[in-house]
């Protein structure tokens, strides 16, 4: 421990604290920009300079370590002097577009120039970077002229994702974060998970909007059939300014109801049908020497970036969909028949936690119903964009219960929304089909919590199955590291791109590892809370299979629910 | 005024390349009483023989070598800094080709202090043609056992590894270099830690310029009292200078530290050519301070220049005759900061530039008083706010100029003709 | 000048090029470390940093094509754009500003027929500025590929490049 004074207020603190880890002790609050929470320190924007007594240098907040007998002055003159030309900077670069920017309203670098008071001319001409917005890629708009170079996307993208999309270029006055030799997004190897947007203090990487469409097919008189994904019950309400972790199912179903959607079905349960194809093609590859380790392939994120890094290993991944587009082949064949609709008058609109969907349903293949299969995928920011100008006061709202006949999932299902949960889902499914009993306990915690990448076993009745989650795409990088060189000795894989799994995904509300904590946290205990905590025991699985699908794998199921991978080495050149 | 040749005491003497020359006059002896001391009593004799860094910062030697030799590490490196950037410097060009051996061997030493069993030269890029001559003779001093296994048969290993830069100014920060060593752009990091606890590949790292590494064999051979009997009591040992600009003669001279400025331009450099009068001094390169011909009566040490607002720094002396505008100096030194800033904190890659256009407006007679206090705003943050030596320095000519020159932009502000900036635009 | 920037980023590198670019590259596989000594050896036989060549080194040496791009354009003597045969680069600094420097820069443009930061249509030669070349006792000075010339006058400057014309294959 040593002793400081922070801004008069002496206090004891760990050594090696930084000097803003030491203030938020003391409840001082430094303003910031580049620093993150869950990033590295970067130091860059200099925004949380500070005065250190008997030092002609003032020193980053951020970054300079706390050391005893040191005397620390966090606002006086000398530091909001350079702290406002620091500002000033910054503010001389970037398009002066606020009210029509993304961002508007949710943007770091706007509520900086209210902390630190910014009313006055800037003494610069505006000077933009003079490159274009790139809106080219189906999930991420980018628009360079807005960066502020905080650096926060590169490590994102290129040390927690290992993508590495976007970099630096030039240097000095020129320096610019950009994907190389001028490319677009979309031409790039670039996985559509969102993570830059979810770090990006300011509006240069925001989601790609596509809410227009929804109005635009509402006028068109389409029936609008929207299915919602586990995570976004627990992380709409935040969207809208509730705490992290407010589940608001009911208030959410009567939101969309009221901006127009016809139908408003549970993404539970397409999960819950995932499970069952996907579970027992586990148990078909177990028994009849199928390509193991088997891994999920629920992640559009995930899977882009197997068929990119690892084409000649595209066999491990299951070959069924998504519960995004399980669902969106069971809406235009299955719900269509059974409500006498020709698919065509559907419009078919999810609701999801993430980014790369957006791409997902545009996979030329993902249109097993006879056209493409979901029209339409939004994200919780752009669904929380819609209830704001729709007028609705969410926190009012009485509830509504999901639209049947998809209108209650399994806990199985909700669980998709977290790291772990759907190898949690596919064991409680794999487990009773496996061995024909009941499995009394259905919690698998081997397989919960937030390492990168978590090992179990189950024992199937003498069989025992080896097990392995992973979540960050960096993590996945090194697991098939493992796989190519035969050395990951597991039957089943989950890999989900986002840290956290989908609850931490770029669509949902700007994230930090606290929020996905309480977010998660949440998520457990829908589970919990629900009625069936089994896929194969729900009404609708039970119904689906019975009038429909007839049986797991069966060449209907085939048909609408599973699916082919392409080779897109050619991304790296 | 003659020179005092120490570390050129072999220029144009011996073949550079050749090891044997370099030991026949004395040298790795030094290093040869290094290898029986212990690390402490190496940088013991340093300290008391008062070497400071002849890099720029003027930071002591012994204390680089302290850090480093407590940092708790199996590995540890010795790095040499040959990327002379700073304009107007040439002399750890004329060092490393005149006498590379004095390097190696002080880089040698310096490892024996703490315990370090590798080493890197750093070359800046526009130096390429250097590098046969410095392989050649790291080669030579190999095979003499100077470096290497078991060196001089003390059975301490050494050995150097040349690295090239390609062309970055930045790289001349210590942490910029390590970037650049390690494979990435040459983006200096936040400091601390410091290279003594965490530098190159993340080890603790002791990092000197080319001349104060050949400083530390003559402090061993001869010692300390004798080093401390040479400059001034807070900067002893000599100095090299690089005199250039409008001086009758220019080039790399040696002397010991405290030397007057004014006899180095008039008495050593022959003054100002052509009848021509000297207009102002900038010491210390395009970092260092503008001062008047009244200023120029000066010690040259690390102290005294300090004292004047600039710093010795490495050592340039760069003379301006009153055919020069000072604006347009300064504009030119922005110029080459702005280009050369790394673009990674905001003061130094936004405000360089905008201290360049400021200087502009005032050069091409646009500007007013209320660019003045922009200037000096400006400038004075990035002196306090950037991250690296970089952006605190740029603000140094423009303070400087400012302060000892405050006649001549008020000139340009009130519209009186400049025949240099005039023509300039 | 943008555009003018993207349209380079098309520049072919050869195929035979590109073996040799893989085999200066190859060794150093997970070696982010040795990038700059594979970069300036490959400097050595290709014009510029093309996506080719970029994506080769990046897939040599296990290393994001982004991360190679971004080191590339740090750099000042590393280009992305094509340049010529002979990089004639003119010292910016102070003290070539005060020694003539102009009138030097006014004297190779013309003798050229391209202005600073261009290069000649039949790709030899390029004009560019640099900082400080380290060479103050001869200012003005220059350098042209990886030899230095010093104390030019517009004269001198124009006989040497006049030399350099003639004299090259």
């Amino acid at each position: 421990m040593v002793n400081i004074q922070i801004d008069g207020q002496s206090l004891q603190v760990e050594e090696g604290m930084t000097i803003l880890q030491a203030a938020r002790l003391a409840d001082i609050k430094i303003p910031t920009l580049c620093y993150h929470e869950d990033q590295k320190i970067k130091s860059v924007c200099r925004i949380c300079v500070v005065e250190v007594e008997g030092q002609r240098l003032l020193q980053a907040a951020c970054s300079y370590p706390v050391s005893e007998g040191m005397v620390i002055h966090t606002a006086s003159p000398k530091v909001i002097q350079a702290r406002r030309n620091i500002l000033e900077l910054i503010l001389a670069r970037h398009p002066q577009e606020c009210l029509t920017c993304n961002k508007n309203g949710y943007c770091e670098l706007q509520d900086l120039t209210q902390e630190l008071n910014m009313a006055r001319p800037l003494r610069y001409p505006l000077d933009r970077r003079p490159h274009t917005v790139d809106d080219g890629s189906t999930s991420i708009v980018r628009d360079p002229a807005k960066c502020i170079l905080c650096t926060r996307c590169i490590e994102a993208c290129g040390d927690v994702q290992t993508i590495a999309v976007i970099g630096k270029e030039n240097r000095g006055f020129d320096t610019i974060v950009v994907p190389p030799y001028g490319k677009n997004m979309s031409e790039t190897v670039c996985v559509n998970c969102g993570q830059c947007v979810q770090v990006c203090p300011v509006g240069a990487l925001t989601i790609h909007d596509d809410t227009q469409k929804i109005y635009d097919n509402m006028r068109a008189g389409k029936l609008l059939v929207a299915q919602v994904a586990p995570s976004v019950r627990t992380t709409i309400g935040e969207a809208l300014g509730e705490e992290p972790g407010t589940v608001s199912t009911g208030r959410l179903v009567t939101a969309m109801k009221k901006i127009g959607f016809d139908r408003v079905f549970d993404s539970d349960f397409s999960a819950d049908l995932t499970i069952m194809e996907e579970g027992y093609e586990l148990l078909d590859r177990l028994k009849n020497g199928g390509t193991l380790p088997m891994i999920t392939s629920c992640c559009p994120a995930w899977v882009k970036f197997c068929e990119t890094y690892n084409p000649k290993y595209t066999d491990h991944l299951s070959s069924a969909k998504s519960p995004q587009q399980m669902f969106g082949a069971v809406i235009k064949t299955y719900f269509a028949q059974k409500e006498q609709i020709d698919p065509k008058d559907i419009c078919s609109i999810s609701i999801m936690p993430c980014t790369a969907k957006k791409f997902e349903c545009q996979r030329p293949e993902m249109n097993d119903s006879g056209q493409q299969d979901v029209d339409i995928s939004i994200t919780v920011q752009e669904l929380a964009k819609m209830i704001r100008e729709s007028g609705i006061n969410f926190a009012d709202l009485p509830e509504t219960p999901f639209d049947n006949p998809f209108g209650l999932g399994s806990g199985a299902g909700e669980i998709f929304a977290a790291t772990g949960g759907v190898m949690e889902a596919a064991l409680r499914t794999v487990y009773e089909a496996a061995t024909g009993k009941t499995l009394e306990k259905v919690e698998f915690h081997d397989v919960r919590g937030l390492e990168g990448i978590r090992e179990a076993q189950v024992d199937l009745d003498g069989t025992i199955v080896k097990l392995a989650v992973v979540h960050g795409l960096g993590n996945a990088r090194e697991m098939m590291r493992k796989v190519r060189a035969g050395k990951a000795d597991y039957h089943f894989i989950e890999v989900m791109a986002c840290p956290g799994g989908c609850i931490g995904g770029g669509g949902n509300p700007i994230r930090s590892w606290k929020k996905v904590k309480a977010r998660t946290k949440s998520v457990y205990q829908q589970d919990v809370d629900l009625p069936v905590r089994k896929s194969h025991e729900t009404a609708a699985i039970k119904e689906i299979y019975g009038e429909f699908l007839e049986k797991p794998l069966s060449d209907k199921a085939h048909h609408l629910l599973h699916t082919s991978y392409t080779n897109r080495q050619d991304l790296l050149r | 005024m003659e020179e005092m040749r120490i570390l050129l005491r072999n220029k144009d003497k011996i073949d550079p390349k050749n090891v044997q020359d370099y030991i026949q006059t004395g040298g790795y002896e030094a290093l040869k009483k290094a290898l029986s001391m212990d690390g402490q009593e190496i940088i013991n004799l340093l300290k008391e023989a008062g070497l400071r860094g002849r890099g720029g910062a003027g930071f002591p030697t012994h204390m680089k070598l302290q850090f480093a030799k407590n940092a708790q590490d199996d590995t540890k490196y010795v790095v040499c800094n040959a990327d002379e950037g700073e304009p107007g410097t040439n002399k750890d060009r004329v060092l490393m080709s005149a006498d590379p051996n004095s390097i190696f061997e002080g880089m040698a030493i310096a490892a024996k202090a703490i315990d370090s069993h590798k080493g890197f030269i750093y070359l800046r890029a526009e130096y390429t043609y250097i590098r046969p001559l410095l392989e050649d003779a790291l080669e030579n001093a190999r095979l003499a056992g100077c470096l290497g296994k078991n060196i001089l048969g003390s059975g301490y290993d050494f050995d150097i590894e040349l690295h090239s830069g390609a062309g970055a100014y930045v790289c001349g920060e210590e942490t910029a270099l390590f970037e650049s060593i390690e494979g990435r752009r040459g983006e200096p990091r936040f400091r601390p830690p410091f290279p003594g606890s965490k530098g190159l590949f993340g080890k603790p790292t002791v990092l000197n310029n080319v001349e104060t590494l050949a400083n530390i064999p003559p402090i061993l051979r001869h010692g300390a009292e004798w080093y401390r009997g040479i400059g001034s009591p807070n900067s002893p040992g000599t100095k090299l200078f690089t005199v250039c600009g409008n001086v009758s003669r220019r080039g790399v001279y040696e002397f010991p530290m405290g030397v007057n400025l004014k006899e180095i331009i008039y008495d050593v450099c022959g003054g100002i050519p052509d009848g021509k009068g000297l207009l102002a001094v900038q010491t210390g390169g395009s970092s260092g301070a503008i001062i008047n011909a009244d200023q120029i009566d000066l010690p040259l040490d690390i102290d005294h220049v300090s004292a004047s607002g600039g710093r010795l720094g490495c050592g340039t002396i760069f003379v301006i005759d009153d055919t020069n505008c000072i604006v347009d100096i300064v504009r030119n030194n922005l110029d080459f900061f702005r280009s050369e800033s790394c673009g990674k904190c905001t003061p130094c890659r936004e405000g360089g530039t905008r201290l360049y256009e400021l200087i502009c407006k005032i050069s091409e007679n646009r500007g007013t008083v209320h660019d003045i206090d922009t200037i000096i705003d400006l400038a004075s943050t990035m002196r306090i706010a950037a991250l690296c030596g970089l952006g605190h320095s740029t603000a140094v000519p423009v303070l400087t100029s400012l302060q000892n020159f405050a006649d001549v932009y008020t000139h340009h502000i009130d519209k009186d003709c400049c025949p240099v900036c005039g023509q300039m635009q | 000048m943008n555009q003018d920037t993207y349209n380079s980023y098309s520049h072919k590198t050869s195929s035979d090029k590109l073996v040799q670019v893989a085999q200066i590259a190859a060794p150093y596989k997970n070696r982010p470390e040795m990038l700059m000594t594979v970069i300036i050896e490959v400097q050595k036989v290709v014009r510029a940093f093309s996506e080719d060549v970029a994506a080769v080194i990046a897939r040599e040496m296990g290393l994001p094509q982004t991360q190679v791009y971004s080191f590339i354009t740090f750099y000042a003597m590393l280009s992305v754009k094509p340049r010529g045969k002979y990089i004639i680069r003119m010292c910016e600094s102070a003290p070539c500003h005060v020694h003539g420097a102009k009138e030097v820069v006014k004297a190779m443009e013309d003798a050229l027929r391209i202005k600073m930061g261009q290069t000649t249509e039949d790709g030899r030669f390029t004009l560019e500025y640099c900082p400080c070349l380290g060479i103050c006792d001869v200012s003005p000075a220059i350098m042209i590929n990886d030899r230095t010339y010093g104390n030019l006058t517009p004269d001198s400057a124009t006989q040497l490049i006049k030399q350099y014309i003639r004299e090259d294959v």
